[in-house]
């Protein structure tokens, strides 16, 4: 019981792991992408749309499918299209100067917008029944598990059992706060994030590094709304079902602190939290609804309580949501 | 560094961007309205490469979409557009004082939505219990309070603490959103839906159930523009935008502005959540303003912060919005497709700003250049 609850949790909280951990690495740029939910989205659906294109073009038979091409496809279509998006709001605040918030709302709009567009175009496509598209056969390649890992009990549940983007998501948490705080890639980055016009002044150059943090962060936080769809969902796409984990994401970044390392506990935690109303025995469907603000109301306490510590090193980038513009300075 | 980087340094750039500030005010609409015409074309196009209708098909089947057949003397769809104007223009104009004040509220979503369950709760327990007109002040009161409450949370931690305010009120729509998912299924019996209230609605004036709505917000979109424009309060809302620090200067008290500012903007947003609920649905559920709280933050931006010109924009993004989705319905496509062209509308407006507040200086000298 409490395993399949902590094993529920992490499935629930990876797509808010990845989701957190691109926007941490895009806000430690200095931008505050609001795009996120709507990047999440396109991340999902390119996913979708490349394992359609490749389980029909196999005839749908899973004997013809090639795994490692199973899986390659939908991750390479969720990466490009999710770095697309980054790249769209990178042109627009950093070369055109554009305010964040703005642009990151509208990518928000657009982004969900062709998510359910395409969605509900494939599924006119298949003449499904329902309102969805099942990706099934990808999907399996997807949640593939270890194969001894059902023989080693609890252990094997709670460590071994997960689908391989779990473990990804954990080692790109972990890549990315090691290269934020132990390189020099990730001191510029961060000293970008701060003040962009001193760094622009010790020969760092504040366009590059926004740019390529803001795609990195995207197509991170793309391969969030893959994971949910192909190992949460089991490959199951319907429109609108991704929610609005992509704005839980940004509440994540907030309770973590801008700390990758944090967040990997931080998503589990709030995948718990998500869940919690579903273990807790005698809830009525209504008293569930309101645990479902817990995380919420967590991360505004994170919030309230960094604001009110003022710790150095828990604040936000001190730049975070301006454009740098040179000749301003 | 290496040698060839030094060189490279030295060379003048084929172009660079240069900040200017003299444009005068008509050659900045004219920028806005080249890009929307450019943007109306652009959606033209996109709608028939997806539907393969023609240009002028297109543009015939979103006029119908919007207008109806109002040539026929048929009003129906009109005052439907003209309700959903209204909606988003007062959300748009609820946000702006705050934004003025650079004052981030990306709460409006969840302060309409306490609005409106303000309202509701007053129609479904007060309604057979008071007198009509006695519980219409009642609903306009608790409805602006709950709404001026919503808002004024963020901004007391902001005003002592400096907390961030975007990450605050974006917080405090998901609270709202489970808050009202509880009411309803509280209220729903089990299901996840109210029936339409028949207490406390609003009267319809001349025949038209949304003539109220929009006859507020007209009044609303008046007020807000001499309050900001003519106001000691508007003015120093401008002043804390601008800089904070000149506002201590001059003896502004800027906690209290910033309270104040999002006690009305949250009030504001209150109101809306009433003609939602009130004036329109006579229900409530998660998905009742459905967004338009982010909408309304490009709509309040788009604007320049000015109510008269936000009218404009609403009219522009409803338009699109109603119109492409009957584009994408008679095609037999998702309605979504009206959110993407708004997104792609919207983001181009965005980018046509740089035009007004940059220039490009190409390299005039090119002997200079090469040196």
């Amino acid at each position: 019981m409490i395993i399949q609850f902590i094993c529920r949790a992490i499935l629930l909280g990876v797509p808010l792991l990845y989701g957190s951990t691109g926007e941490i690495v895009t806000e430690k740029s200095g931008h505050l992408n609001l795009g996120i939910p709507g990047i999440m989205y396109v991340g999902a659906i390119s996913g979708v749309v490349g394992s359609f294109l490749y389980e029909n073009s196999c005839g749908n038979d899973i004997a013809n499918m090639n795994p490692a091409l199973a899986v390659l496809i939908p991750l390479l279509c969720a990466i490009v299209g999710a770095t697309l998006m980054g790249l769209i709001y990178s042109f627009l605040t950093v070369t055109l100067h554009a305010n964040q918030n703005v642009t990151g709302l509208a990518l928000t709009t657009l982004g969900i917008g062709l998510g359910n567009f395409l969605g509900a175009s494939l599924i006119n496509i298949t003449k499904s029944e329902l309102p969805s598209i099942a990706l099934t056969k990808t999907s399996s390649f997807f949640s593939a598990k270890l194969p001894f890992a059902d023989d080693l009990g609890w252990f094997g549940e709670l460590f071994l059992s997960h689908d391989f983007l779990t473990y990804l998501a954990i080692i790109i948490a972990i890549i990315a706060s090691f290269v934020l705080n132990r390189t020099r890639v990730g001191l510029n980055l961060r000293s970008v994030g701060e003040n962009p016009a001193t760094a622009d002044a010790a020969g760092i150059n504040v366009t590059k590094y926004r740019y390529v943090a803001t795609c990195i962060g995207s197509a991170i936080a793309g391969l969030g709304g893959l994971q949910y769809v192909m190992a949460y969902a089991s490959g199951v796409w319907s429109n609108n079902a991704f929610g609005d984990r992509g704005w839980m994401a940004i509440a994540l970044v907030i309770f973590a602190l801008w700390k990758p390392s944090v967040a990997i506990m931080g998503s589990f935690l709030f995948g718990a939290l998500c869940n919690a109303n579903n273990y807790i025995q005698g809830l009525g469907t209504e008293t569930q609804e309101l645990f479902k603000m817990l995380p919420y109301v967590v991360t505004i306490v994170v919030l309230i309580i960094t604001s009110m510590r003022k710790k150095r090193e828990h604040q936000p980038p001190a730049s975070l949501g301006l454009s740098y513009f040179r000749e301003e300075r | 560094m290496t040698n060839s980087a030094t060189i490279k340094a030295h060379r003048e750039p084929l172009f660079h961007v240069v900040k200017r500030d003299d444009m005068p005010a008509w050659k900045a609409w004219l920028i806005r309205a080249v890009t929307i015409v450019i943007a109306f074309f652009l959606v033209g196009f996109l709608s028939m490469a997806v539907t393969g209708e023609s240009f002028s098909a297109t543009y015939e089947i979103m006029f119908s979409g919007v207008f109806g057949r109002l040539f026929e003397g048929r009003f129906t769809m009109l005052w439907k557009y003209l309700q959903e104007i209204a909606i988003l223009l007062a959300l748009a104009l609820a946000l702006t004082p705050a934004f003025k004040m650079k004052f981030w509220n990306c709460g409006a979503e969840g302060q309409a939505l306490m609005g409106g369950l303000a309202s509701i709760i007053c129609m479904i327990e007060l309604g057979n219990k008071l007198p009509y007109p006695v519980l219409m002040a009642v609903i306009a009161l608790t409805s602006i309070l709950a709404g001026a409450v919503w808002g004024i949370i963020p901004a007391i931690f902001k005003a002592i603490f400096n907390t961030n305010e975007t990450l605050f009120t974006l917080m405090m729509n998901y609270i709202a959103t489970q808050i009202i998912a509880y009411y309803v299924y509280l209220k729903g019996g089990g299901s996840n839906v109210i029936n339409p209230v028949s207490e406390g609605n609003f009267p319809a004036l001349g025949g038209n159930d949304y003539f109220i709505n929009i006859l507020i917000v007209t009044v609303m979109t008046v007020v807000m523009y001499i309050y900001l424009k003519y106001s000691k309060q508007g003015y120093e809302i401008s002043v804390v935008g601008e800089s904070q620090n000149t506002a201590r200067y001059i003896g502004i008290n800027v906690k209290k502005v910033i309270i104040r500012t999002m006690l009305i903007s949250g009030a504001l947003c209150g109101v809306t959540g009433m003609l939602l609920v009130a004036g329109k649905d006579h229900s409530i559920n998660i998905n009742s303003v459905g967004g338009q709280g982010f909408t309304a933050i490009l709509i309040s931006w788009l604007g320049q912060f000015n109510p008269f010109i936000m009218v404009i924009m609403t009219a522009i993004v409803i338009f699109l919005r109603i119109g492409v989705a009957k584009v994408a319905d008679t095609a037999l496509l998702n309605s979504s497709f009206s959110e993407i062209i708004v997104g792609i509308v919207i983001l181009m407006l965005v980018g046509c700003e740089f035009f007004i507040h940059y220039s490009i200086k190409f390299r005039h000298n090119k002997k200079e250049g090469k040196a």
